[in-house]
């Protein structure tokens, strides 16, 4: 299979560059020059081409949680929203604490052969926080990392035992800071909002304690940590200090976290009801701000499926979570647009930086490298509506938005995957 | 910021759900109404046929005894059909969903609902899914709000102290899980009234509270000082058990009323509670039956106020 995308704007954030020009694939990786006559021709004029996006977190809710989503539409909106490569936390029923259930879920995924699947292993047995899993077992299975998802690790002795562990076999561990004693009943960041509202509050220290707490572990075991979801002005300081000092750490903010705050929850809109919680508009802006600076590696969607169901409850009975895989590129877009940034910059905070943490060598459009690559329209909009979105899950708070960035083709290894007019 | 789903296009009541946001003049109308409605209350012939035909459905996802009866008495005294669920032991235990015994109840045709429930904004998810004829009243959601006590306790006020332009006025105890407070802290501030203070340890006091317009005192005898309204919260007995506060006898001996602690106050305060009282507890016996006490005139107030927010909400 051979295809040429001419006369596109080519953007490959890892490299710099930016010009007009073709993109030659053949045998599923990029090329020079394609030998002899090209089986597609995909007519990019006005649209950008560049790396597929890679998300480092999405729930495909398989296994387990198949009324919710199952891998084939969530699969489906991936590819809608531009998304080549994903990585899912292991957050499923039972938990992917078991090279069995890895080996699975990887050939299921394979089967649809859409978006490329990183499956994240549990880091402990049930994600019970309590016993560690068999991290080089599942690493084998293909587990590119390992992680609690959103479930506590309250014991610090298991987290330290964790993280030497990993690094015994120089696995990286992804984390999210968040006490578990302090973030206990609540559901909305305790600040002014939640006070009026009558809303259980998780106050910002819940975050930079228990980050206080991560880096201090950090320090001591020299593992590979990757911070999941910042969602505080404290925290983004704090790794900021910590980058500096040295520490092998990344990090990554959920996409809803760049522009809402605790004042979206309006009245009680279930949809804003996230993990973490939304915190104020300082909070928003830091991590705006710490993004563009880089303190923050990259953006993931934090994409999780829920059905309205479970979202038509009042809000502290309603199941946190958003839909996002097909808002990544959108929202990305408008963040870059707010902070004035150059394209390339923005879409290397989906491509190029969530490569690198996740080690793999797509994210560029470099001679050899997979051929998953993304065209779309930056002028475009639509709007965001159940109909609009692939995924199972209806669930966003940007409901009724018009959002600027339509994906046009998606590729993946040189195979066109996703198509719209 | 969507609209304040409560008022209809006209900025009428159409559901009472929080007195947040609601209008000086809505508040002041609905106290009018509750004037001309004691009258009422104490007649011979205790009726009025302003909601006959109407089917009132008290809808209490949470044991009350006080609150649901005042709303029946309210609903009967307005010559409506009064439907009492006490769902919290029927189909809420059996799976059904909180929107879904509502749609049911909807197909019963009703046409007011009084609802209670333990989680905050669940009055809100309801009021977006009635029918265009139905009406919501909240009466208390989670530590959110409670509308009608609010606003009974705004009358109460009036009726001890006419104007509320100059008054101080001491919210006691159990801010934090009290949606009691928060509604009347929103009635007292668009109403005008220059000083609300909140006393209480800090354990008690919500992160940022001094934002809802309130001045925050931890000592008793500093935030009573002077004020012509002491209003006692309820303080729960399960608060005790976790790390909020150490015992019943430690904060009646800082935050209990006392006579020798209301003798800080103004030499004409009234002392209200929203009920049930814990004699003991945030408040002593002397005060609740002494002669600052306007705990009963409260309940009686009460009905006359429900049956405003009722008529209302159900003629707009």
């Amino acid at each position: 299979m051979k295809v040429l995308i001419r006369n596109g704007r080519v953007i490959d954030p890892a490299s710099g560059r930016d010009a007009v020009g073709d993109v030659a694939i053949a045998d599923g990786r990029l090329c020079e020059a394609l030998p002899g006559k090209p089986d597609q021709v995909i007519e990019a004029a006005g649209l950008v081409v560049a790396p597929g996006l890679i998300d480092l977190a999405a729930r495909l809710r398989e296994p387990g949680y198949e009324y919710k989503a199952t891998l084939e539409s969530e699969m489906d909106a991936a590819v809608a929203g531009g998304v080549t490569s994903l990585a899912c936390p292991p957050d499923t029923d039972p938990p992917l604490d078991e090279p069995g259930l890895v080996d699975m879920l990887r050939r299921r995924a394979k089967v649809l052969s859409r978006a490329r699947v990183y499956p994240v292993g549990a880091l402990t047995v049930k994600l019970a926080g309590e016993r560690l899993t068999e991290m080089a077992e599942l690493a084998e299975a293909g587990c590119v990392a390992f992680s609690q998802a959103d479930e506590p690790l309250a014991d610090t002795q298991v987290m330290w035992r964790a993280l030497q562990y990993a690094a015994t076999f120089g696995l990286p561990v992804w984390l999210r800071a968040e006490d578990h004693w302090l973030a206990r009943g609540g559901v909305a960041h305790d600040g002014e909002l939640a006070t009026r509202l009558g809303l259980p509050g998780i106050p910002a220290f819940a975050e930079t304690i228990a980050l206080g707490a991560l880096l201090e572990l950090v320090r001591a075991t020299g593992t590979r940590v990757h911070l999941c979801r910042l969602s505080s002005a404290g925290a983004v300081d704090m790794v900021r200090k910590a980058k500096l000092e040295g520490l092998p750490v990344s990090c990554d903010v959920g996409i809803h976290h760049l522009h809402l705050s605790e004042l979206d929850l309006g009245y009680f809109d279930s949809h804003c009801r996230l993990v973490p919680p939304l915190r104020g508009q300082r909070d928003r802006d830091a991590l705006a701000a710490g993004l563009a600076d880089g303190t923050i590696d990259c953006v993931c969607s934090d994409h999780t499926p829920v059905d309205e169901d479970q979202k038509q409850m009042p809000f502290s009975e309603a199941e946190p979570g958003a839909t996002g895989l097909e808002l990544l590129l959108p929202l990305t877009l408008k963040w870059g647009a707010q902070q004035k940034l150059p394209l390339a910059g923005v879409l290397a905070r989906i491509t190029s930086e969530p490569a690198r943490i996740l080690g793999v060598h797509s994210g560029r459009l470099q001679l050899g490298a997979p051929a998953d690559v993304v065209v779309f329209d930056p002028e475009a909009t639509w709007r965001v509506s159940p109909e609009a979105l692939r995924s199972q899950g209806k669930n966003t708070p940007y409901l009724g938005y018009e959002l600027g960035g339509r994906v046009r083709y998606t590729l993946v290894a040189g195979n066109v995957v996703f198509e719209q007019a | 910021m969507q609209n304040d789903p409560q008022l209809n296009a006209n900025g009428e009541l159409r559901h009472l759900l929080s007195i947040e946001g609601l209008p000086r003049e809505v508040l002041m109308s609905i106290l009018d109404t509750a004037a001309s409605f004691v009258g009422v209350t104490e007649r011979e012939v205790k009726k009025v046929p302003l909601l006959r035909g109407k089917s009132v459905f008290n809808l209490f996802f949470e044991p009350s005894t006080r609150t649901r009866t005042t709303f029946e008495i309210a609903a009967k005294r307005l010559s409506a059909d009064v439907i009492n669920l006490n769902v919290a032991a029927s189909s809420q235990t059996k799976g059904e969903s909180l929107l879904d015994t509502v749609s049911n109840l909807s197909a019963m045709q009703a046409d007011l609902f009084v609802v209670r429930h333990g989680s905050s904004g669940a009055p809100f998810l309801i009021a977006q899914h009635v029918k265009p004829h139905e009406h919501v009243i909240n009466a208390g959601d989670g530590r959110h709000a409670h509308p009608t006590q609010g606003l009974l306790d705004l009358y109460t006020i009036r009726h001890y102290k006419q104007d509320f332009s100059r008054l101080r006025v001491a919210i006691v105890g159990d801010v934090l899980h009290s949606r009691v407070a928060r509604s009347l802290i929103h009635g007292l501030t668009t109403l005008g009234t220059p000083e609300v203070r909140v006393i209480g340890p800090q354990t008690l006091l919500p992160t940022g509270v001094e934002a809802l317009g309130v001045k925050v005192f931890n000592k008793m005898q500093d935030g009573l000082r002077d004020v012509d309204v002491v209003v006692m919260l309820r303080l729960q007995s399960e608060r005790m058990r976790g790390a909020l506060l150490p015992s019943a006898q430690e904060f009646f001996k800082h935050y209990g009323l006392t006579a020798q602690k209301l003798a800080l106050a103004k030499p004409d305060a009234i002392v209200m509670h929203p009920g049930p009282m814990n004699r003991g507890v945030e408040i002593d016996s002397t005060v609740a039956d002494g002669p600052h006490s306007v705990i009963l005139p409260q309940v009686t107030f009460g009905i006359a106020v429900r049956m405003a927010v009722m008529s209302i909400v159900a003629g707009n």
